[in-house]
């Protein structure tokens, strides 16, 4: 181990606290018993009970919640296939064009992808609302899926594949029962990474939710608007809560893989 | 009911396989070039070339993992033009093995046979038996990251035999393995074909391996066959200079044939008498050509011999293997031969040394006369 230096621990500090001081103060003022977000008035979980109480948040927080499951696993579903096809299936005609397709959404301004899609809807007569959203959702974290899984898609050994044809499966059970099975650590991350990404979504959302349903986000948003309450920071903290256990349990999985990967690239250079 | 097995001489036989005019082509570069060959039931087939020869790719041909860019290749009496992989009675070992690194050595063994839907009691029994066949036993419930080598190779093998398919496609299956386990794994392979009656068609860089365990054996370069033949033809009737240096040790004289009948002369420095062997390789009289003898084919000794085909030389190198001792002897005008003599006293021979003038000498049947 090496020691830190003088400079080092000054950078050090100096970093994590401007990463974490707004947060810890959101934390500590959500268990604040005063209604005034900036005077200390003594430790309360009142404005947690109260938040259990509050039907509007609670309904957002559930649609929230089923926009993100049913988002992120139809773009994991997608995006996996969409990055199979891309690195599988070797050249096809039009392939540069299909990847570039793909990954243009990761540079496009979120306004202009929600506009666009806002459009769309009008267009084809879609009442907005959860199902909208969840196609919203779906359309952008599905390029930062097909990106996540195509990477590991890339070192995967395509005898493996090929083995299992041998040994007499279609390419469907080949693509089942051993590709997948082995770049399933990537799948998750991409799923994790797609639920993150709805989760916090305010301008798409607020684009294509309608008046039967809102997302988090849009709700505190439009409530801060109308001045901060101690509810909003009992909010926060139970989404920074979640969001720590989301990247605990991604930054798990992902050395998990890593090892695999090393593992079986030790079987590939024999 | 006693001949020898040699299909491929009877003309009303029935290939397993048709390999017809195939060619195939990487880009502009060709791997396999305009190659036929005819594989036999039973036979095992054994592709010998240096490496980037083909030899790989061809199997993978057979396999269906490859298309021909042209040519036509039969499985059985089909036409495997279009036939997925996993519709062929086909089986292959992976030359990097391809195990799958998420399931144990059992289930890998198990996979083939799981597929096709075998009752469970039978397919456990079926993966215990290849696993004791391949000593495995003891490991069944590892992962392949756990393995070693040689371990690894063998759950392949295994795993490709598991399933007892018509015809076996074995790349380089034993190369891994220490000399023993080698020994007694070939062994088992004949074992098996000749209790199952599968078809086998390996690859392989041991030359010996190649002499030990096959009907034929087939030389490759630059994705051609060179040679076809069984493995005591290919090692005393090589086609070409190019089969007699690629399977075992040859002394090669180069010079110009000067008489080609029943036997051929050689003629390979002025003022010295013609080399007389049989002729190989369709040589012609009055072309350049090579004799070709092999090491332990050579007498050597001080005194001047009887033989017809002899020469002289100086000892510059001797070397000592246990059984045998190699002698290298330099000809005044011609290249350094080696002969291979047998230890079968401690003391014989001892009276040759370094620098030491002698004869090298050789029956007239000994040597080939080819084509260069
Ligand atoms: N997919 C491919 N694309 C381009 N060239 C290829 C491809 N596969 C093989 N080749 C080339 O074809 C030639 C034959 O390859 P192959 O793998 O059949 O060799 P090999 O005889 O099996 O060699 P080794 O003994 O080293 O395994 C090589 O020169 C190789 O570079
Ligand atoms: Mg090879």
């Amino acid at each position: 181990m090496r020691r830190f230096s003088g400079f080092n621990i000054v950078s050090l500090t100096l970093g994590i606290a401007f990463l974490y001081i707004p947060m810890v103060v959101l934390v500590v003022y959500s268990f604040n018993a005063s209604r005034l977000v900036t005077v200390w008035a003594g430790f309360s979980t009142k404005w947690y009970g109260e938040l259990l109480q509050n039907e509007a948040f609670l309904d957002a927080a559930w649609v929230t919640v089923k926009v993100g499951v049913f988002s992120s696993t139809l773009a994991t579903v997608l995006g996996t296939m969409a990055a199979y096809a891309l690195i599988r299936r070797g050249r096809f005609a039009g392939r540069t064009l299909f990847s570039g397709m793909i990954y243009a959404p990761l540079v496009m301004p979120e306004v202009i992808t929600g506009l666009s899609l806002l459009l769309l809807f009008i267009a084809i007569g879609l009442d907005r609302g959860v199902l909208t959203i969840v196609l919203a959702h779906t359309t952008f974290s599905m390029c930062y899926v097909s990106v996540v899984v195509s990477s590991r898609l890339v070192s995967f050994d395509k005898s493996l594949e090929e083995a299992a044809l041998d040994l007499g499966c279609t390419p469907f059970q080949a693509f089942r029962l051993v590709t997948l099975p082995i770049v399933a650590p990537a799948v998750m991350a991409g799923w994790l990474l797609a639920f993150t990404l709805s989760l916090d979504d305010l301008v798409i959302a607020s684009f294509t939710a309608g008046p039967s349903a809102t997302t988090l986000p849009i709700k505190v948003y439009s409530s801060v608007r109308l001045g901060v309450s101690p509810e909003i920071n009992a909010l926060s903290t139970i989404f920074i809560g979640l969001v720590t256990i989301g990247v605990l349990i991604a930054s798990v999985v992902t050395k998990r893989s890593i090892a695999m990967r090393t593992a079986d690239e030790r079987v590939a250079g024999g | 009911m006693n001949e020898p097995f040699a299909p491929w001489t009877d003309e009303t036989a029935t290939p397993l396989i048709r390999i017809e005019q195939v060619t195939k082509r990487f880009g502009d570069f060709t791997a396999i070039d305009d190659l036929s060959i005819d594989i036999f039931p039973r036979e095992f087939f054994a592709l010998l070339g240096p490496s980037g020869c083909g030899k790989t790719t061809l199997m993978r041909m057979l396999a269906g993992f490859e298309t021909p860019s042209a040519g036509r290749v039969t499985i059985d009496g089909q036409d495997m033009g279009g036939v997925a992989p996993n519709r062929r009675p086909v089986n292959m070992m992976f030359q990097s093995y391809a195990l799958f690194p998420h399931l144990t050595v059992w289930d890998n063994v198990g996979f083939g046979l799981k597929r096709e839907g075998m009752a469970k009691d039978k397919l456990a029994a079926c993966v215990d038996e290849m696993l004791k066949l391949t000593q495995l036993d003891a490991l069944a419930r590892r992962k392949p990251h756990q393995l070693s080598g040689g371990q690894r190779q063998r759950v392949a093998l295994a795993r490709s035999l598991a399933k007892a398919p018509k015809l076996l496609l074995l790349d380089e299956p034993l190369g891994a393995l220490d000399k023993k386990l080698r020994q007694e794994t070939q062994f088992e392979l004949m074992d098996i074909q000749e209790r199952t009656g599968t078809t086998f068609v390996i690859v392989t860089h041991d030359q010996e391996e190649a002499m030990t365990v096959a009907s034929r054996v087939a030389v490759m370069n630059h994705g051609k066959l060179v040679q076809v033949d069984p493995p005591d033809q290919i090692y005393e009737q090589p086609n070409s200079v190019y089969v007699a240096d690629f399977i075992g040790d040859v002394n090669l004289i180069p010079g110009r044939a000067t008489q080609v009948g029943d036997m051929a002369e050689l003629a390979w420095a002025e003022g010295q008498g013609t080399l007389l062997g049989q002729p190989g390789g369709g040589v012609k009289a009055d072309t350049a050509a090579s004799f070709a003898i092999r090491p332990e084919k050579i007498a050597i000794g001080r005194e001047m011999p009887e033989a017809r085909n002899r020469v002289q030389g100086k000892i510059i190198d001797i070397g000592y293997l246990g059984n045998l001792s190699t002698y290298h002897v330099k000809l005044p005008e011609g290249p350094v031969m080696t002969c291979e003599v047998g230890n079968r006293s401690r003391l014989s021979r001892r009276e040759l040394t370094w620098e030491d003038d002698v004869w090298l000498s050789w029956s007239d049947t000994a040597g080939l006369v080819l084509p260069t």
